[in-house]
């Protein structure tokens, strides 16, 4: 007799003996909460991006040969450009599809990236990074900042005015390293930025094919370290403990709606992809090194970063004839290795603040940790202004306020604002464990009443 | 509208050591008070009686009333800010020799009066009317030889050189798609709502902290490619969609968040809640 | 109208191949030992009818991206079509997968016990390693050796790498193509007069026969009343009729200075000044470029120009300092 479902089952353990192995993959238990999903989004924005890089790929010319544009598109006809920037246009503005499948890649790195950020959030703010999971947390973060450049060497590929911008600046950046600054950036670029037209493929490898098995690995590892340790869980009721793990199984439960959220995914971005447009590299022209835009931005992600480069003093740490540590390093890597180390060590900074070395499968409410909500918050502030200042030139532009008071006002407010919200988060922490205790103390004396009450009615004893 | 009269020489080469000719006009509003002339509500001083067309001495009148405080009685300019009525400064480029095209911009784009020597000219309510417009020009212009009113015609422009010539000088302060910037000390305007006259008097005087282009930088030509370029910013080729105005990474990182928080709130209907 | 006649037929299907109970599952259900693992539901045909709808609109939309996609042109660009479209079907499927979980699938949940350390496996692991080396005696020298050799091999591994580039060279970013006596030219490549250079505006210039993408290339040139000037000494000559040439590329990250803000009237208004539009370093170019503004840590490179006896712009001698961002030494002298 043959059956649609038993003998692909059959077919598959007869060969593989993996049906246990399955049967427990199909029945791995997912616990219930909305924002365990967030870190999903992250991962179907992953997929958008492969498959819609793939077919970019297939067009893209990583070469910065010149050559001279006789397309469709006015304004550009008869410049000289490189074979770069060249196809992009074309996989714009000629090739059917191509501008959508552009325009998605490039809106689904955005929230990709945004969505990594809600993830940790959820992480930090749950305690979920404690033991046994720090190693989970960290392949995260180390997730989070390799996907940085990887969305800084996808735009950078461009060659448009923009891309070429900050890859000027990286490329300062690069040289403010002390000491290997200036020697690395000649290994990396092969010359003096823009190169000598080596950098182009190099950026063009790393980003099509070097970083993104590096990301798939971390990923794989990542969720691998899920797996092994299981999910956390809110207390939701008495069933919720540190032992025992309460979910919805893979199959049926789980699986329809993580399809659902990866289609859903994938739709969101396509439709903003259809919709609303993203890096029009028409409009900014090809770049060379000695033209500029006014108030050229990264993408938002590295947002941060051009904050911290326009907050800091001008100065260079200078000894003699030699400049030890140029300007840029403080902004442009000194601030991220700060804010990356940080929130790396916090696992072990708050082990060791709190003495509390145990396990934990049961996650804490932001309330119940008031000292490490209110210092998250605070940090979050922090780097939230830093990165809110990188726009202030457009703020001006648009709204009037003077760069240079802004400026003077972000000095001082990146570290008051902080140390405030610091004090407030951590008030309303401890108000709101009160107003818990006042509730579960009011359902305590509830529940003894209803009993006394039933005692009562038992013994037949006249009710009050 | 009538156009005052246009000073016939078109300024070719300057020799060397050509110092700045070309002077902002600077006025100062709320004074007059004394004069014999009523002050109207918006601090526009006028002569009681108009001429029914814009001349020169109108023109005249209007200036000793309204912008002769800062640049002094016959134009002269007044280099050391100094006390006027109401003890506000007045200071004031010289105008003798900036010609009908100096007059024409500043005036017709409500740059002057200005209510403070030391705030940016800009774009604001034009306060006087066309004729007294007319009039002002016609005084101007009359002080000394100056270049007249450009009639640019960007319709024989090239886009492409316009667009290549835009980057190279303007896109710095303007921004690529000219939506304006920062500059330090001052705010770098957009360019949308220029028509074709004001973006060559702009180019050829350079108001406020803007540098000016000669026609031996820019030439006409070049100057009609690069004003064809600025109108087409004002609807630039959005073919992947929503522009969300055309500034680059800014608010598209802001959409892109907006698009991560409505995907989170999707996970709300998909998932459980605390008080579920 | 062909959307809901398509809809009334899948219904028709759906509804055609409906049974009352799969018979094949009640035979199993009877013959398994255990009953059923997932637990029972009542049926919802409702669901189920809209499933089906939402998937017969999701193959709609789907279709409708192959048309449209057909219908693109040169001269129309149906990009958001296309891209709702897609999204549409994406969406529908999406919903149809949400119903399904909602409604059409038993979610239970069940309880399971976290997975536990496994001290006894850990002892055995170290004992096998212990045990599995008890033939070894120098230990300490063995595993110096190995570790040696393997970094040896690792090093010889990358090795290939260093052909990508000079592994440590700062010769290139020391080197400028300007030298006494190469003139200037503008970007269409003519020579540069002297007395074309006005003051109030800016030009930008490269080296004549050099190529104008190299970092020392570019310069942007102005001209200040020579009155005005107050450079560094041993400057003097460097700005004749106060024609001064500074490196186009921000000594803070490598931007171009596009800016040039000059004011039109000097007593109120701000001094002249070449501002970078990527992180606003400001720079004053009648002290010879220092900063007044922003995050840049040191002046632009400024270039001594001279005027040839054809009365063209020339360089007469190479920057006052290193072009570009700053790295490790950029300050020491140029030799």
């Amino acid at each position: 007799m043959s059956d649609r479902i038993a003998d692909p089952v059959r077919f598959i353990d007869e060969r593989t003996a993996a049906a246990p192995a399955i049967k427990k993959a199909l029945r791995y238990l997912f616990p219930d909460h909305w924002s365990f999903l967030l870190g999903e989004i992250a991962l179907y924005a992953f997929i958008v991006l492969i498959a819609t890089g793939t077919y970019l790929a297939l067009f893209f010319e990583p070469s910065v040969a010149k050559t001279v544009y006789h397309g469709s598109y006015a304004p550009l006809r008869g410049r000289e450009m490189s074979e770069a920037y060249k196809s992009v246009l074309e996989i714009s503005l000629t090739y059917k599809a191509g501008l959508l499948i552009r325009q998605t890649h490039h809106w689904a790195a955005d929230v990709f990236m945004a969505s990594i950020v809600l993830h940790l959030m959820r992480v930090f703010f749950t305690g979920a990074f404690r033991k046994p999971r720090e190693l989970t947390y960290l392949i995260g973060l180390l997730l989070l900042f390799t996907s940085l450049l990887e969305g800084y060497l996808g735009y950078s590929l461009v060659d448009d005015l923009l891309s070429g911008i900050g890859l000027a600046i990286g490329y300062g950046v690069l040289l403010s390293l002390p000491f290997v600054g200036g020697p690395l950036g000649i290994l990396i670029f092969g010359s003096t930025f823009p190169g000598k037209g080596v950098f182009e493929s190099r950026m063009y490898i790393a980003h099509v094919f070097l970083i993104p098995a590096l990301l798939a690995t971390l990923i794989g590892l990542h969720l691998a370290l899920v797996a092994a340790r299981h999910h956390t869980q809110f207390r939701r009721d008495r069933r919720h403990t540190q032992r025992r793990l309460v979910g919805v199984p893979m199959f049926p439960g789980q699986a329809p709606r993580s399809l659902a959220l990866l289609l859903i995914v994938a739709a969101v971005l396509f439709l903003l992809g259809g919709l609303v447009q993203i890096n029009p590299i028409w409009q900014w022209g090809p770049f060379e090194p000695w033209l500029a835009t006014n108030g050229a931005q990264p993408d938002w992600y590295l947002g941060w970063l051009i904050g911290a480069l326009r907050l800091m003093p001008s100065f260079d740490v200078v000894v003699g004839h030699y400049t030890l540590i140029p300007n840029p390093f403080w902004g442009g890597v000194a601030f991220p290795l700060l804010v990356l180390f940080v929130l790396g060590a916090f696992p072990w900074i708050e082990r060791r603040l709190t003495g509390d070395r145990s396990s934990h499968n049961l996650l804490d409410r932001p309330r119940d940790a008031p000292n490490r909500t209110a210092f998250g918050v605070a940090f979050l502030t922090w780097v939230f202004l830093v990165f809110v200042f990188g726009a202030s030139d457009r703020v001006y532009v648009l709204f009037g306020l003077s760069y240079e008071t802004l400026l003077t006002a972000f000095r001082v407010a990146i570290w008051v604002v902080p140390a405030l919200a610091f004090l407030v988060v951590r008030r309303l922490c401890l108000q709101l464990q009160h107003a818990d205790r006042i509730e579960e103390r009011r359902e305590e004396a509830e529940q003894e009443a209803e009993r006394e009450h039933a005692e009562r009615v038992r013994r037949r004893e006249p009710v009050l | 509208m009538s156009r005052p009269a246009q000073s016939p020489s078109r300024r070719r080469a300057r020799p060397l050591g050509a110092g700045r000719l070309l002077a902002m006009a600077i006025a100062l509003v709320p004074v007059g008070a004394g004069v014999a002339l009523a002050a109207s509500q918006n601090g526009i001083v006028r002569p009681t009686y108009e001429p029914p067309k814009p001349t020169v001495a109108l023109g005249e009148e209007l200036f000793n009333a309204n912008c002769a405080s800062c640049h002094g009685i016959g134009g002269t300019g007044i280099e050391h800010p100094r006390a006027t009525a109401g003890d506000i400064s007045g200071a004031g480029p010289s105008l003798k020799g900036v010609g009908a095209m100096a007059a024409d911009f500043y005036l017709r784009n409500g740059f002057m009066p200005l209510e403070n020597i030391h705030t940016q000219p800009g774009r604001r309510r034009v306060l006087f009317t066309r004729k007294e417009i007319a009039a002002l020009t016609a005084y101007v212009a009359a002080l000394g030889n100056g270049p007249g009113v450009p009639h640019p015609q960007p319709g024989g422009g090239d886009i492409s050189e316009g667009f290549k010539a835009f980057t190279e000088d303007c896109a710095g302060c303007h921004q690529s798609v000219a939506r304006g910037g920062y500059v330090t000390g001052a705010r770098v305007p957009p360019l949308q709502k220029l028509g074709p006259t004001e973006i060559a008097e702009a180019v050829r005087i350079g108001p406020y902290l803007m540098p000016r282009f000669t026609s031996h930088q820019i030439s006409d030509p070049q100057l009609n490619s690069i004003i064809r370029y600025v109108q087409w910013t004002n609807r630039p080729d959005n073919r992947g969609g929503w522009s969300i105005g055309n500034l680059g990474p800014i608010p598209e990182g802001l959409i892109a968040w907006l698009a991560a928080i409505v995907l989170g709130a999707l996970c709300l209907a998909l998932g459980k809640r605390f008080s579920a | 109208m062909r959307a809901k006649q398509l809809l009334v037929t899948l219904m028709a299907l759906a509804f055609g191949r409906r049974r009352s109970r799969d018979p094949e599952q009640k035979a199993r259900e009877e013959e398994s030992p255990q009953g059923r693992i997932v637990p029972a539901g009542e049926p919802d045909r409702g669901a189920e009818l809209l499933v089906v709808g939402l998937l017969a609109l999701a193959t709609l939309f789907a279709a409708g991206f192959i048309v449209v996609y057909g219908e693109m042109g040169p001269t129309k660009t149906l990009n958001t079509l296309l891209g709702v479209c897609i999204a549409g079907a994406l969406a529908c499927i999406a919903a149809a997968l949400a119903v399904i979980a909602r409604r059409l699938i038993v979610t239970e949940e069940i309880e399971e016990e976290y997975p536990e350390e496994s001290p006894e496996e850990q002892r055995e692991i170290v004992q096998l390693v212990h045990d599995s080396g008890s033939r070894f005696t120098r230990r300490k020298l063995l595993v110096g050796a190995a570790a040696t050799a393997g970094s040896a091999l690792g090093l010889a591994g990358l090795t290939p790498v260093l052909s990508l580039g000079p592994l440590w060279d700062t010769v290139p970013l020391e080197a400028t193509p300007w030298y006494r006596g190469r003139r200037l030219v503008d970007p269409g490549g003519h020579p540069m007069l002297a007395s074309d250079i006005e003051e109030e505006t800016f030009y930008t210039a490269f080296p004549q026969g050099a190529d104008p993408e190299n970092i020392g290339s570019s310069l942007v040139v102005i001209r200040l009343a020579p009155s005005a000037l107050k450079l560094p000494h041993g400057r003097e000559t460097w700005a004749p009729y106060g024609i001064l040439a500074f490196s186009r590329i921000c000594t803070h990250a490598g931007c171009a200075i596009e800016l040039y803000r000059k004011p039109r009237f000097q007593p109120v208004e701000p001094k002249p000044a070449l501002v970078c539009p990527c992180h606003y370093s400001t720079f004053d170019p009648a002290t010879g470029a220092t900063v007044v503004y922003g995050p840049a840590g040191r002046p632009l490179p400024q270039l001594p120009v001279m005027i040839d006896p054809d009365g063209h712009l020339a360089a007469a001698g190479d920057f006052s300092g290193r072009v570009g961002p700053a790295w490790w030494g950029v300050r020491a002298k140029p030799s």
